[in-house]
């Protein structure tokens, strides 16, 4: 037991009375590699902070070569050679590939000169470590995302990473760039480096694993040799069910076209995308981190203003690039990060319910507040958030239940087009089923429903069409029907 | 012990605390009627502009040009007071109309500044502030304008059925005001968009046209308050009120409105002017020096940050 680098024994962590790991214990040894899978919500970014140092557990130890150990912090941590490789890599854009490398490294030889010599000495090494060939002057902006994972690991590399963290390691990456990277942990566990990836689609990665952890709600559900899990348990043991989600109700033949997106470019972004969008059809687009999703998601709202192309609703044009000229039209938007864009957390439940409504109860100049207020009652009983306050400040909600006040705010505002972006990302199991009953809901009302996400069981339980983007462009329409989860999943990551 | 649950009641027994020991320390002169009359003639002007930095401060802004929106106003007030012969009511009422007409003007430029470039709102409000401040000192050489006609005394000066006026004034003010943050589509969309700016633009909120009347309610506003003065000090100068900044900031602050938006509550700023009237009367009578009350309104703010700061962060965890 003694040789195992990190140890949890009986780890809990709570936050305001939820609890978001509950005695978790494991263990991982030097160059072993492990999968901790889990969907969101299920405690998986606890224990990554844990681990980090960046939170304190409330019971439970940890032990670093079978040392236990005190309060952690990140400097301890990352003394004790545990780096954490966050989804954005944590990167200086605008420096170059050795100094991004040997940063952190030079930071604790604890010289105030800068030697260039040195710096590309560190990063030239570390590089050879990965057995991969990036050009060490090249600005980290210009890289691809796999490039600046590379650099991300080799900083992680250069102090001494005895244990590498990596949270979502393959959701922007290409089959091509995982194979890669599958290479890179194979030299790194021959070089004695432990592993941990955190995912919630792990299947990708489970060939170069030792161990599997999943983690459910908090709790360690299953433990056991790579071997003994595929793709298929895998998503058993996260979400706790065997049998997929039906496939939504067929959409009615003679449906109406709604919305028509023609030419829609930006540079950078998205480029010349078109599509149509019928009454009560939800449609599904598809993509890797990167390959332009959210902001084609935006540029529907008029958050992002595209540099040619056109949106009409009914036939009628929609100024481009005006969020409220796109909510006036009848088109809603429900944000990727609920906590940033999507709610006012300090504020109560009702209010983040009514605040779409304040002109339609206000038209006189003094607010209706029985009126609005009654209404916004009336929503969370609708769609069954279970608030026991509805004056709380929404932060003391769920997940699941503070994207139904989410949902609610635009569906008061009767859209024609609502655009959800991630509707269930964080949110648990139990929710996500309940927030697709929404979704099918809003289609069998007759409105348009654009759904963009990368939980493709999600996708393919939810859309009538799913529309697969990759670097900016929509390459295929496929209908949901017709297509498997890992026949959709290698047409996104070809 | 309910009481001290909320912001605003524990600024009420603050407020109590602060009235019992001046009165204590100095029982005959500063419960005296005197010193009550004197009092409710004092703070109205300050208290004006403390309502102007309210409405900002609620959106997560600051107007630091409301000093200078007041002295300009009152300076445009002042020139035609004395230049426009006649002097009856009417002169009067057109020049309150032009200050605040200057006042609206001055904080449609905040504004603009804020909501359409984008800017700062502490660096363009304190930027458009010296402006204002410019302006005033250009058309006065820095000089006061003084000789107006006895009906101008009467905003300041006067009592209405034993009322001190600039004290209806202001409670009229905070009524309305409080009306307009709780009462109307405007109030609520200014504290949402406090709370989180990027929700209130996915939110489909007008925010620039939101913003936009925060600051000219401000600036007019301002320009009130600049009347009050000119009115008690009978006369208009580039650089009068100049303490009245902080000490605005300072009773927002200590009303409870959060300095990043999104909370705050009319009566909250009412009590907290009545705390710092009653502490600088009192401390007054207790013979602390003028100088000594910068330092001890500087320390408060402070402490009164560092104390809900602390408080928000204990709430968190």
């Amino acid at each position: 037991m003694t040789t195992d680098l990190v140890t949890f024994d009986h780890v809990t962590k709570t936050y305001s009375g939820i609890t978001a790991l509950d005695s978790v214990g494991f263990s991982i040894a030097a160059g072993e590699a492990v999968c901790l899978a889990g969907e969101n919500g299920s405690g998986k970014s606890t224990l990554i902070k844990i681990l980090a140092g960046v939170e304190q557990p409330d019971h439970g130890r940890i032990l670093f070569a079978g040392q236990p150990q005190g309060a952690l912090n990140p400097r301890l941590s990352a003394a004790a050679g545990i780096k954490v490789i966050f989804q954005d890599f944590s990167l200086f854009p605008n420096l170059s590939v050795a100094e991004n490398i040997a940063f952190s490294a030079e930071l604790g030889h604890g010289t105030r000169l800068v030697q260039r010599a040195r710096i590309a000495d560190t990063a030239r090494a570390t590089l050879a470590r990965t057995g991969v060939d990036i050009p060490l002057t090249a600005a980290v902006e210009t890289l691809s995302v796999a490039h600046k994972q590379l650099v991300a690991i080799c900083r992680a590399l250069a102090t001494e990473a005895r244990l590498i963290i990596m949270d979502e390691p393959t959701t922007a990456l290409t089959e091509r760039e995982v194979r890669v990277l599958l290479d890179i942990i194979r030299r790194l566990k021959a070089d004695g480096v432990a592993v941990l990836f955190v995912s919630h689609k792990l299947a990708e990665v489970l060939e170069v694993c030792e161990k599997v952890i999943v983690l459910r709600n908090g709790q360690k559900v299953a433990e056991g040799p790579a071997a003994d899990f595929d793709a298929a348990s895998l998503t058993r043991h996260m979400t706790g069910r065997d049998v997929a989600e039906a496939p939504p109700a067929p959409l009615r033949a003679d449906a109406p076209e709604l919305m028509r997106v023609e030419g829609l470019s930006k540079a950078g972004a998205f480029e010349d995308v078109s599509f149509t969008l019928r009454a009560g059809e939800v449609l599904g687009v598809s993509g890797l981190l990167g390959s332009g999703r959210t902001a084609l998601a935006k540029a529907l709202f008029g958050l992002v203003a595209p540099e040619r192309g056109r949106i009409t609703l009914d036939g009628r044009p929609v100024p481009l690039g005006d969020p409220l000229a796109a909510a006036g039209a009848g088109i809603g938007y429900v944000p990727e990060d609920r906590l940033t864009e999507g709610l006012f957390l300090t504020q109560s439940i009702l209010q983040n319910i009514s605040v779409g409504r304040l002109d339609a109860h206000g038209a006189s100049g003094i607010l209706d507040i029985g009126g609005l207020m009654a209404e916004a009652r009336d929503w969370l009983k609708r769609l069954s958030v279970k608030a026991p306050d509805p004056d709380a400040p929404v932060r003391s909600l769920s997940g699941g239940n503070q994207q139904r006040v989410v949902l609610a705010r635009w569906m008061a505002r009767s859209p024609r087009v609502l655009v959800l972006n991630g509707p269930s990302v964080g949110v648990d199991v139990g929710s996500k089923a309940g927030i697709h009953g929404i979704i099918a809901g809003l289609s069998a009302q007759g409105l348009g429903v654009i759904v963009i996400s990368d939980d493709l069981p999600e996708v393919l339980a939810t859309c009538h069409r799913i529309l697969v983007m990759k670097a900016g462009r929509l390459i295929e329409d496929i209908p949901s029907g017709q297509v498997s989860e890992t026949d959709l999943a290698h047409r996104l990551a070809s | 012990m309910k009481l001290l649950h909320s912001t605003e009641g524990r600024l009420a027994v603050i407020a109590a605390v602060v009235f019992l020991a001046m009165s204590a320390l100095a029982p005959d002169r500063f419960l005296s009627v005197q010193n009550m009359t004197s009092m409710a003639f004092q703070f109205p002007e300050f208290a004006i502009l403390a309502l102007a930095m309210t409405v900002t401060m609620l959106t997560g802004g600051i107007d630091l040009s409301v000093v200078g929106i007041a002295n300009l106003s009152a300076i445009i007030a002042a020139t035609i007071l004395t230049q426009v012969t006649g002097g009856g009511a009417g002169t009067v009422l057109i020049a309150f109309a032009a200050a605040t007409g200057v006042g609206v003007a001055a904080g449609l430029m905040n504004g603009v500044l804020v909501a359409s470039l984008g800017l700062p709102p502490i660096l363009a409000t304190l930027g458009s502030g010296l402006i204002f401040t410019g302006i005033a000192i250009a058309l006065t050489g820095g000089s006061a304008v003084m000789g107006f006609p006895d009906a101008t005394a009467w905003i300041g000066n006067s009592t209405v059925l034993g009322i001190p006026t600039p004290l209806i004034l202001f409670g009229l003010l905070a009524l309305a005001i409080s009306l307009l943050l709780t009462r109307t589509g405007f109030g609520v969309k200014l504290r949402m968009y406090g709370a989180n700016p990027l929700a209130a633009r996915f939110a489909a909120i007008n925010i620039d046209a939101m913003l936009i009347r925060v600051y000219v309610l401000s600036g007019a506003l301002a320009a009130i308050a600049g009347m009050v003065v000119m009115s008690r000090a009978n006369s208009a100068k580039a650089d009068y009120g100049s303490s009245y900044l902080l000490l605005a900031v300072l009773i927002a602050v200590l009303g409870g409105v959060n300095p990043y938006g999104g909370y705050g509550k009319v009566i909250g700023v009412v009590l907290a002017v009545l705390t710092m009237q009653f502490l600088s009367s009192g401390l007054n009578m207790v013979g602390v020096s003028n100088f000594a009350r910068e330092l001890i309104w500087g320390s408060l703010l402070i402490l009164v940050m560092i104390v809900n700061t602390w408080r928000a962060t204990g709430r968190r965890t």
